[in-house]
């Protein structure tokens, strides 16, 4: 009963959409009030359906229903609960419910904290994500119905695909979408901007907090991923440049530079055009995402359909809203106006320059994933493109984003002088250059991608903080405050700008040094054998046996030794999953500060010896708690108090003069 | 935990004296040739896995395929001519590197070709910005100009 019951509200849910684009909209263009009243209430019952419809399924994994065959095709008996939870939107069909219960979450959130809204503009934003949620929830029951029954009945279940059996592999899904479906509100903001002819200050405003937000999201989601990918995998990378990465590093990028674009808009009424631009591709690279991954055009670990029909459905979906957005664009877009004038050298130059990169980025790592698809669907041959031209060519496209990632904070609005500017900046950028041509020299040679890498990490970090001291000194001149209550008094957005951008150095660091030194070794230990890495011996002490629920396997047990003192303990496995007979390489990792060290099993030998990779791998954390930071600064901007003064007071004019 | 305290206490036993001479072999023989494995093998592709190259992957034909790369060091073949009999047995398919020729041309130009686009609406948009406040100006010179000749 309950999945039929899970099912029926789905349905229920697919009804109230269809009801809930129809009066919103109409009601909206032609100013009916009462059928504008609908677009509210209606976005909380879509999410009250959808969760007990998705609560329907949880409950289906967690009973071990087997005859519901989502159920028997994902999970298992002997699976652990906290897996058979995940299990529930570990596959295609799961995915996409958790997709559409995401989305009824962000239209009931629109709904909640879009007070200060005129009625018609919420209506106008709901419909579309309304008319968003249709495509997505007929795409579920049409070719993807979680809830279908197997009959017979499965005995057992055939488990969870061993490799998303993590705690990493739990969170993960859900922060992704979060972001990509968090994307759909700035859309919708921006769509229903074109359709009223609204596109002013406000609509940048209202649009800012739930674009952050978003992305702030996407940004954990895709660090989580990128970092199970780290410890899961046995090898130790990070990022594959595998299009199911890309499909999720797309949008983020374009997310990057349409928060940008809005500060702009919002602060000084420019890039209006470009941002509704920027809105739509976002939002369209995201359902492009989607398609990628659930249509089975790609092969890899999270392409789970191969069935065309589905395929078809999306790219259908997908061609036609990003067709209705574009025409709609186009008719709209040429009657707004331009804004204020700015100079060569000004912020909004500095951050059109750095959106236009971004934007580019994007695109060339769109070109990249898609074209050895086209090739291949042209018949024109099979060709491979991966790390080799996916790092030739992005790089020299960030780096100068990077460079003028220093800048553009520092420059004021309309129009900054050169010598101003050289004079704020020349320590940061002299520093910068000496201690990036020194440093390399003590972490273990010199080679010009550490210096580079370590460059724009130290131009990023010295130039905020030359950022925040000619703040507070521009704060103590004006009205003699202290330090103390200068900095306090300093907005969360501003404190925002400068973490994520913290968060991008600190990225850049952790990516430049495990990429310049990281040491790897493969070795054939026998018990008692010891390996040598950086400071540290390893010493295989044990081999044991392991039973686990639903998995047999050995765990080596390594002592770590620095100066022949024991320090530490390790414990690398080796998993046979029984169900699916897959094996996995759990690797013993200790993490620190300045470094990882990375044990991982390989193969039994004949004689009875293992092979082991081991690696140390310097600042390796530090790409992680870089994303960490971005998201956090995203949070921090969120939390300014400007936003929760405009959801009390609606659309207050707002202090245009104070920048962030 | 006793059984493994029991095994550890017997491998101390038995290799506790010398674990400084027990230092595990390592799978290369020769480190500067496999070096050169490593980096040639990072850019081949595991035909059967799925979008792995052959030096993370583990499968058997990666395996193969890696000590094939390291025969072929050893009789001094150079990494272009291991790449191009790669190429020959496999296709292009085989390289994450893609080879730049007539149908790779969009790939590789793309980016540079985008590069100069964006290069080139930046400076025509802040051209336009930095300008545009005078033309308006000018227009709104004109109109107050019109309104003081009516009267």
């Amino acid at each position: 009963m309950v999945p039929e019951i899970g099912h029926f509200a789905v349905i229920l849910a697919l009804c109230v959409a269809m009801a809930q684009a129809f009066f919103s909209l109409v009601g909206a263009t032609r100013g009916y009030v009462n059928w504008m009243a609908v677009s509210r209430p209606s976005a909380y019952i879509l999410f009250f359906l959808t969760s007990f419809g998705f609560c329907c399924l949880v409950i289906s994994f967690l009973t071990n229903d087997f005859s519901v065959l989502n159920v028997a095709s994902n999970s298992n008996s002997q699976l652990p609960w906290p897996y058979r939870l995940a299990a529930s939107w570990g596959s295609h069909e799961g995915s996409l419910l958790l997709w559409v219960l995401m989305l009824s979450g962000w239209m009931a959130a629109v709904a909640r904290f879009s007070k200060g809204l005129p009625n018609d503009m919420l209506s106008l934003i709901l419909g579309v994500m309304a008319l968003v949620a249709i495509g997505f929830y007929s795409f579920l029951l049409l070719t993807s119905n979680p809830f279908d029954r197997l009959l017979p009945p499965a005995m057992d279940g055939r488990d969870l695909n061993p490799l998303l059996q993590d705690p990493g592999m739990v969170i993960h899904p859900p922060m992704l979408y979060m972001g990509y479906v968090g994307f759909s509100v700035v859309f919708a903001f921006a769509i229903a901007a074109l359709i009223s002819g609204r596109l002013d200050t406000t609509w940048a405003r209202w649009s800012r907090p739930w674009t952050t937000i978003a992305w702030a999201f996407l940004t954990i989601g895709i660090a989580l991923g990128s970092w199970w990918a780290y410890y899961e995998l046995g090898w130790g990378g990070w990022w594959f440049w595998d299009p199911v990465e890309n499909a999720s590093f797309m949008p983020w990028l374009c997310g990057t530079a349409l928060m940008h674009s809005l500060l702009v808009t919002e602060k000084r009424g420019s890039f209006k055009v470009w941002t509704v631009l920027l809105a739509i591709i976002t939002f369209s690279l995201s359902l492009l995402g989607t398609f990628l991954v659930r249509s089975g055009v790609l092969t890899s670990v999270h392409a789970f359909a191969t069935d065309p029909e589905r395929g078809v459905f999306i790219l259908g979906f997908l061609v036609f809203v990003v067709g209705a957005s574009l025409i709609l664009f186009a008719w709209r877009a040429p009657k707004v106006g331009l804004g204020g004038r700015f100079d060569l050298v000004s912020r909004e130059s500095a951050l059109l320059a750095n959106n236009v990169l971004l934007v580019v980025a994007a695109a060339s790592v769109l070109l990249g994933t898609l074209y050895p698809l086209f090739l291949d669907a042209l018949g024109l041959g099979k060709i491979s493109v991966g790390p080799p031209y996916f790092d030739a060519v992005f790089i020299p496209i960030m780096a100068p984003a990077m460079f003028l990632m220093g800048i553009g904070p520092i420059s004021r609005w309309k129009k900054s002088s050169v010598p101003d500017l050289a004079a704020k900046l020349k320590w940061a950028f002299v520093i910068s250059i000496i201690s990036a041509s020194i440093l390399p020299f003590t972490m273990g040679g010199w080679s010009l991608f550490v210096s580079f890498g370590l460059l724009l990490a130290l131009w990023i970090t010295l130039a905020g903080l030359v950022n925040l001291w000619t703040r507070l000194e521009q704060m103590s001149k004006g009205d003699g405050r202290t330090l103390w209550t200068s900095l306090l008094s300093l907005p969360n957005s501003y404190y925002g700008m400068l973490c994520a951008h913290l968060g991008v150095a600190v990225f850049v660091v952790g990516v430049t040094l495990v990429g310049g030194y990281e040491v790897e070794k493969d070795v054939k230990m026998s018990l008692g054998n010891t390996v040598t890495i950086g400071d540290y011996t390893i010493r295989l002490d044990a081999l044991e046996e392991l039973e686990g629920p639903n998995y047999t396997g050995v765990e080596g047990t390594m002592t770590i030794l620095v100066d022949g003192e024991e320090v530490d303990q390790m414990f690398p496995q080796k998993r046979l999953y029984t169900v699916q007979q897959m094996a996995m390489t759990e690797a013993a990792i200790d993490t620190g500060f300045t470094r990882d060290l990375y044990i991982s099993l390989g193969e039994p030998l004949s004689d009875g010896s293992w092979v082991v990779r081991v690696y140390l791998k310097p600042f390796v954390d530090w790409i992680w708690g870089g994303a960490f930071l971005m998201a956090l600064g995203g949070v921090l901007a969120v939390s300014d108090r400007r936003y929760r003064k405009a959801s009390e007071v609606s659309s207050s004019p707002e202090e245009v003069t104070t920048s962030t | 935990m006793i059984a493994q305290i029991r095994i550890i206490g017997l491998t101390l036993l038995l290799f506790g004296n010398c674990s400084l001479a027990d230092e595990a072999p390592s799978l290369a023989k020769d480190p500067i040739l496999e070096e050169r494995v490593k980096s040639i093998s990072l850019e081949l592709r595991c035909l059967v896995c799925q979008n792995q190259t052959i030096a993370d992957s583990n499968a058997g034909l990666a395996v193969d395929l890696k000590n094939q790369v390291r025969d072929m060091l050893r009789e001094g073949m150079t990494e272009k001519q291991i790449k191009d009999f790669m190429v020959e047995r496999y296709g292009d398919f085989v390289l994450y590197d893609p080879p730049i020729k007539g149908i790779t041309m969009v790939l590789w130009a793309g980016p540079l070709l985008m590069l100069f686009v964006a290069f080139w609406f930046v400076v025509r948009v802040v051209r336009r910005r930095s300008g545009s406040f005078d033309t308006q100006q000018s227009s709104e010179d004109v109109d107050r100009a019109r309104a003081l000749l009516k009267d």
